[in-house]
């Protein structure tokens, strides 16, 4: 984690948010983010991801109770334009009367910011976004990429506290995502403001995060780096919602999970009539059959470039995926053994 | 027979109309206006002839006010009838709508009624200062109910400007530092303007050629509409009545055009 950077530190002390209808949109949550650090928040459409950002941004006020400080300062009262915090907007929200420039230069212009000062600044971060050409054109004028660009280098003008992003990335097409996400990633790193990242892709959340905070039902799951959510998930929805998982229900006999296709050796398993156990596919190794503990038979092979997803059925219960490399040879049928170590094999609390 | 010609066939009934009620009426009145006793010099009487310029200028000056106070008051309450909901607010629109139900003199005769002799504000003034305010005749008592068809179209068009309104761009210029008065200065009435082209036009045309009220209003007022009725019944100036209309029709398109090019949509002439 970046502890060195700039920017504020944000708390948000048992922030919940009921909107006027009725509908409970956040629990009352509390949160603390770092001085420079990148915070995502994962989850679901309808998780209250966006909800606590906007708590944060200053457009949603969080019900009686709620808080938030930044550097410590109680923010809570405090509107958007007097929290100096910099916002990239999913629809972008680029003015369309205005050109690039000025729609960059537009926080410094409302601040008084003299004229030269101005086009200084815009020529930095034209060049830092990699738009540089593109001062005169007009919004209309532009790509979905160079908006993401512009409605970033707008936000990040102001020198801003805080840098909120709601799902900046996800009105692109994949591929361009894919290049815009690896570019965000070092600007965000180059910048080192504290920014709180909206997203419900968990490739976004995990190239991008320092620390990841997944959502579900207005509250939070888990709090974790992003190997922290991948490898040791809370429970069997934050497993199935980060990357790929094979949820196995079987019971446990002295520390060995017992399984339709044979034993498994499991760490810190205590003898359990059923336990709900998380295996990620790429943790399963392909072998020969008869050499393991496990075995099954092949069910589909797709082969995917860099690997290839097999599909093994009669070793659990439920067929297991496993991400197998490229130079497997495996065809529909063909009887496998399947070893998995030990410390892959990760207990998830049973659901009531 | 082919696609081709069926489509033209299919378009036959709207050539014989336009033809029969529009353009060759409009031709002879073309004509008409230069066949009086100065031939086409009458055309230039319109702008020559003090009376016939004074009466121009005032219905275009009465026009402009018209649309100019009718989108201050249209937008504000636009605006505020899209943000919010309350209590009784679809019965507040509907009422704002509904002088779009009545014809020019029914306007007229709600004037009168409000500040003409027998009229409420003059039986009020009358017993706090002894005094009858009367104005329901004059150009004040015709703005205000130009002002009162007029707000209507335009509000009805100012709200559904609003309600495509990305509220994001509000949102982003807050968090740029911008007041609440900075926002709507920079990217609110910005994102209207087409909006204000549109049916500032519309209000703009629709009060240069209304007749209606100014018929029921009108004793001391010259507005175009009336002088060409006056000029064609009691004087029977046909060549004159007949150069006047064109000249109405004239500003009143240009001026459409005018708004056409700068909104881009289309613009529809009413009253």
């Amino acid at each position: 984690m970046n502890t060195a950077g700039h920017g504020a530190a944000v708390r948000i002390e048992a922030c919940g948010k009921t909107f006027a209808d009725g509908t409970r949109a956040l629990d009352p949550a509390t949160l603390d983010i770092a001085r420079g650090e990148t915070l995502v928040l994962l989850g679901p459409s309808g998780c209250g991801k966006t909800t606590m950002l906007r708590i944060i941004a200053g457009l949603e006020l969080p019900d009686a109770g709620g808080k938030v400080l930044f550097d410590g300062k109680d923010m809570t009262s405090v509107p958007i334009e007097r929290r100096n915090v910099g916002m990239v907007f999913q629809s972008y929200a680029l003015f369309p009367n205005m050109t690039v420039a000025d729609n960059i230069a537009y926080g410094l212009k409302i601040r008084g910011v003299p004229r030269e000062e101005r086009a200084a600044r815009v020529a930095e971060l034209v060049a830092l976004t990699n738009i540089t050409g593109l001062e005169n054109r007009r919004i209309d004028q532009l790509s979905g990429g160079q908006r993401q660009r512009v409605a970033l280098a707008r936000a990040v003008a102001i020198r801003p506290g805080i840098l909120l992003l709601d799902e900046p990335l996800t009105a692109l097409d994949a591929a361009l995502r894919d290049r815009l996400r690896s570019e965000l990633n070092r600007l965000l790193r180059a910048l080192g403001i504290t920014t709180i990242y909206v997203t419900h892709d968990q490739a976004e959340a995990m190239e991008l995060g320092d620390r990841i905070v997944v959502m579900r039902k207005g509250a939070i799951a888990q709090i974790g780096t992003p190997r922290e959510v991948y490898f040791a998930p809370k429970d069997r929805f934050v497993a199935e919602f980060i990357g790929a998982a094979n949820i196995v229900e079987a019971p446990i006999e002295n520390g060995v999970l017992v399984l339709p296709g044979g034993r498994l050796p499991i760490e810190g398993g205590a003898t359990a009539a059923i336990a709900t156990v998380m295996i990620r596919p790429e943790t399963i190794r392909v072998t020969s059959a008869g050499a393991d503990a496990l075995s099954g038979v092949v069910d589909s092979v797709s082969f995917i470039g860099d690997r290839q997803r097999i599909v093994v059925s009669g070793a659990s219960s439920k067929p297991l995926n496993v991400d197998a490399p490229n130079t497997i040879q495996a065809r529909a049928g063909d009887r496998v053994g399947l070893s998995i170590a030990p410390d892959a094999l990760r207990l998830l609390p049973s659901e009531p | 027979m082919s696609q081709k010609s069926f489509v033209w066939l299919c378009l036959l009934p709207l050539a014989v109309v336009t033809t029969a009620f529009f353009l060759l009426p409009m031709a002879r009145l073309v004509v008409a206006g230069a066949e009086g006793p100065h031939g086409l010099a009458g055309y230039l009487a319109i702008l020559t002839e003090g009376r016939y310029r004074a009466t121009l200028i005032n219905t275009v000056l009465l026009a402009a006010a018209t649309t100019i106070v009718t989108l201050i008051v249209a937008t504000i309450a636009g605006m505020f009838l899209q943000r919010h909901r309350f209590p009784g607010r679809a019965v507040l629109i509907a009422m704002l709508t509904f002088p779009l139900a009545f014809p020019g003199v029914v306007v007229g005769f709600m004037i009168i009624l409000l500040a003409g002799r027998q009229g409420l504000i003059g039986d009020l003034s009358n017993r706090m200062f002894g005094e009858k305010f009367v104005f329901a005749y004059s150009i004040y008592g015709l703005f205000l109910g130009y002002l009162y068809f007029s707000i209507p179209r335009v509000i009805l068009t100012i709200m559904a400007a609003v309600q495509k309104l990305d509220v994001g761009l509000e949102e982003a210029a807050r968090s740029l530092g911008a007041s609440p008065w900075a926002v709507q200065r920079d990217v609110v009435l910005p994102a209207l303007a087409p909006a204000f082209v549109a049916s500032g036009a519309i209000a703009f045309a629709t009060a240069m050629g209304a007749f209606g009220t100014a018929f029921t209003l009108a004793t001391n007022i010259d507005v175009l509409p009336m002088l060409i009725y006056t000029e064609f019944t009691l004087a029977a100036n046909f060549a004159t009545s007949a150069a006047l209309s064109v000249g109405l029709g004239l500003i009143t398109w240009f001026i459409l055009a005018l708004a056409r090019t700068f909104s881009g949509s289309a613009v529809a002439a009413a009253g």
